[in-house]
């Protein structure tokens, strides 16, 4: 049925495409660590509602992709999202059969292989062989080489003379995931692009958006980012009981966006699914990690979101509008990364009459333990359930007298070093209190983790070329 | 909802009257804080100023804090530099990523009427 629509707006005569009122794009996952079965209702919601839809998937954080480059390494044919096929499992039947395009970040630091598992996995559902495209280009590692990208300014002047690059991305915008669109795929699969270019390259490609359109651009990366987390829009990370409650949180509807051709964003939700979208859930979303609100800069457009309004229109409807566009700066950002240190984490419980006592005995016989070592690791304690998050590394709260003696509590040990060997060692004295520590102590945890560093560099827009490849059966 | 009984009658904890949301890019944190009514929106402005947002984050030697105004959206946006101990790539704390400090922000006592 959608088939007939999209052939309806065919207009063979010209030769282009008519542009549709509405646009609907679902969102089914925020992140890595997202809910497998979340993009059901929502790919059953699009296949059901008329005009052009299209689901995204975004999936790849900060430092996901530089895990990825090494799995890569390891293995030519890993190193995209390692779920992949947890999430479009669910979802691919529906997606193929009433033509609803997906667009994911999913290929991380392999979308050729993330491409060639997705056709695998149509081939195991028995599904027609879809078409695939991949973006590339974002990989300036590739491009660049390591000593190009060492000679490179960064946001923390760091001179990378010596540092081994593990993986270096830009950041692309929607326009290669319109063309890969326009071209027929019913898939695409990027490695690093902005994250509100997951929906604006599918509005690109069902408007027709022109590269000078800084308004309707400027609405389409408003909606990415609306999108872009997920849940976070439809009353995920957002519930504080009494205050804001949210409904049917094991069962959260993901996100649906209609962006209408004359700018209007509408936030909803599939039906019979929990969560909330109100204009509260819209506004917390709104400016999620955003600095200043005039100047949200991507490759497409750069976004001014100071006159936005968010409407409530009740049944889990909110209407957004009023963003403004401005043109782009002509650089992109390339998130650089590097080996980090190691950080050493262990935990031991104390609870009951006294518990905060012992804890505090634990605490200080740690920090003493790893001053005698003699190390150079840098350390911190905490008490949780006397103050750990909201701690810091100056103030060491729980050692104030507002804290109740008894209750349940667990001392945390973190320590950072660029030596595994130390970073084990440290970790390692939380578990010598089992038989070395205050009365009690139990349920000790510990582990050693490596962290990668990352780093912001810029780029000339110009100096990147994306490159779109097609697998599977072409249109 | 919860009395806060440590608070004296012509004042609220701003959680009674906003919420907030962290985010963190680097070791720079932002928190939108944004009124439940806009009728209060001018009240938040003229009391959770940046320099009170530095005070609180002293014990993290937070130095620039800017505030953002949004007034169609009753909302701020708090944008406070080097107050992630590193950020995640480098901080001890277990939140690295500075995500439960809206809930410090909103700690904040806002006089209600003098």
């Amino acid at each position: 049925m959608r088939w007939d629509y999209l052939n309806f707006l065919w207009d063979d005569d010209v030769g282009t495409m008519m542009q549709p009122n509405i646009v609907k794009i679902g969102c089914c996952a925020g992140f890595s660590g997202d809910r497998y079965d979340a993009g059901v209702p929502v790919a059953e919601a699009l296949a059901l509602a008329d005009g052009p839809a299209y689901l995204m998937y975004e999936t790849l954080a900060e430092r996901t992709l530089a895990l990825a480059q090494i799995q890569r390494r390891c293995d030519p044919e890993v190193g995209y999202t390692p779920y992949l096929a947890d999430f479009l499992r669910p979802v691919l039947r529906t997606c193929l059969e009433n033509g609803i395009p997906i667009v994911g970040n999913f290929g991380a630091a392999n979308p050729p292989a993330a491409a060639r598992r997705i056709l695998a996995l149509a081939n195991e559902l028995n599904l027609s062989t879809p078409c695939v495209a991949t973006v590339e280009g974002d990989d300036v590692l590739e491009s660049f080489g390591e000593r190009t990208i060492r000679s490179w300014n960064n946001d923390e002047k760091r001179d990378l003379t010596g540092s081994r690059i593990i993986a270096a991305n830009a950041y692309l915008g929607g326009r290669p995931i319109a063309d890969a669109l326009s071209d027929g795929a019913d898939i695409v699969v990027t490695g690093r692009c902005t994250d509100s270019a997951l929906a604006v390259g599918p509005l690109i490609h069902a408007f027709g958006l022109q590269h000078d359109e800084w308004d309707r651009l400027a609405t389409a990366v408003l909606t990415g980012h609306l999108l872009e987390c997920g849940a976070h829009v439809t009353g995920g990370y957002f519930a504080d009981p009494g205050y804001k409650d949210v409904p049917g949180m094991a069962s959260i509807g993901f996100p649906i966006a209609e962006v209408s051709a004359d700018d209007i964003a509408t936030i909803t939700k599939p039906p019979r699914t929990g969560g909330l979208v109100s204009a509260a859930t819209v506004t917390e979303q709104l400016l999620y990690e955003i600095h200043d609100p005039s100047a949200y800069l991507t490759p497409d457009v750069q976004l001014n979101m100071t006159d936005v309004e968010v409407e409530d229109l009740g049944e889990n409807r909110v209407r957004v509008m009023g963003a403004r566009g401005a043109p782009p700066p002509g650089k992109l950002k390339v998130t650089v990364s590097i080996e980090g240190d190691f950080l050493a984490e262990g935990e031991i419980g104390y609870s009951g009459l006294n518990a905060l006592a012992r804890a505090r005995l634990a605490a200080r016989t740690l920090l003493e333990r790893i001053e005698l070592h003699g190390s150079n690791c840098a350390v911190r304690c905490d008490i949780i359930g006397a103050a750990s998050i909201h701690d810091s590394i100056y103030s060491r709260r729980w050692q104030e007298d507002s804290v109740p003696s008894e209750g349940d509590y667990r001392v945390r040990l973190a320590g950072s070093t660029q030596n595994r060997a130390e970073a084990e060692n440290v970790a390692r004295e939380v578990l010598s209190l089992y038989a070395n520590g205050p009365a009690g102590g139990a349920g000790v945890r510990y582990c050693v983790t490596p962290r990668v560093h990352t780093l912001s560099s810029y780029i000339s827009a110009a100096d990147i070329k994306p490159k779109i490849t097609f697998y599977g059966q072409r249109k | 909802m919860t009395t806060d009984m440590s608070f004296p009658s012509n004042t609220a904890p701003l959680h009674r009257l906003a919420h907030a949301r962290a985010g963190d890019k680097g070791n720079r944190l932002n928190v939108s804080v944004i009124a439940y009514s806009k009728n209060d929106f001018e009240l938040l402005r003229e009391q959770v100023t940046p320099q009170r947002v530095k005070t609180l984050f002293a014990d993290r030697n937070v130095q620039v804090v800017t505030r953002y105004e949004l007034p169609k959206l009753g909302a701020m946006n708090f944008v406070i530099d080097e107050a992630l101990e590193g950020g995640v790539n480098k901080s001890l704390n277990l939140d690295g990523h500075g995500k439960s400090l809206s809930f410090r922000i909103l700690e904040i006592e806002i006089i209600l009427f003098s």
